[in-house]
């Protein structure tokens, strides 16, 4: 289980559509060290989909995605890493 | 994955506020997922890097069935009909904080994509370099099919 003092960096994207969350997480990736989480909070459904399919695409690694109450949130490791 | 990264080739051939969105979507979410990205503005879809016109690309309302405001082609020549779609469509899209084409033109062009202005249009519409927004590849047909040539996903929108 992830535990917030693990977090390196949150990007809350709530209230943002496609490709928003996408655009942020990825300038926000782009920042972090290989290895690095990142939780990224989300209220677009389409986001369900999507930040999966960026972490996949990526190369980096969905650590886990909870969605509640039209609120999801994302935690994605940075790959590149060992 | 692969070590080259995987590339996007789109055309954008149309310059309605409607049509400029899909592609600048397009190509800023595969750059932020790693993604080489290129479009290709040709015809009216010039207009989205025209220095002057982006930011007041519009609707059209005619011949656009599911646009903001339903206007029967007809009645398409009362003045103020495309003024009334495009202000509505700018709301729509600024209460959902979506961000106006220059700022997504730049949040582009921020991540690398790479814009090649059509030549045959700039010829035909007499558009100069100076009039579209600096960092753009003046490019034919044979330059962006050979860029596209390599791409693993080619839309034209």
């Amino acid at each position: 289980m992830t535990t917030p003092s693990e977090i390196n960096m949150t990007v809350d994207c709530s209230g943002l559509l496609c490709p928003l969350p996408v655009y942020k997480a990825g300038i926000a990736l782009n920042r972090l060290a290989a290895g690095d989480l990142l939780e990224l909070i989300c209220s677009d459904p389409g986001s369900l989909e999507d930040i999966p399919a960026m972490a996949r695409q990526r190369g980096d690694t969905l650590v886990s995605a909870t969605a509640e109450g039209g609120r999801q949130v994302f935690i994605v490791q940075k790959g590149g890493g060992a | 994955m692969s070590d080259r990264p995987r590339r996007l080739a789109l055309v954008a051939s149309k310059g309605t506020l409607d049509q400029a969105y899909p592609a600048l979507i397009l190509a800023t979410t595969a750059a932020s997922m790693g993604w080489e990205a290129g479009i290709y503005f040709t015809f009216h879809g010039l207009d989205i890097i025209h220095k002057k016109r982006h930011a007041a690309l519009k609707i059209a309302p005619v011949g656009n069935p599911a646009g903001p405001i339903q206007v029967p082609t007809l009645l398409g020549v009362i003045p103020g009909a495309t003024t009334a779609a495009t202000g509505m469509m700018k709301r729509w899209m600024g209460r959902a904080n979506m961000p106006g084409i220059p700022e997504f033109v730049e949040m582009a062009q921020g991540l690398g994509v790479r814009f090649f202005a059509c030549s045959t249009t700039m010829g035909v519409m007499g558009v100069e370099e100076d009039d579209l927004i600096p960092g753009c590849d003046i490019a034919g047909a044979a330059a962006f099919l050979d860029y596209a040539a390599e791409a693993d996903v080619q839309l034209f929108t």
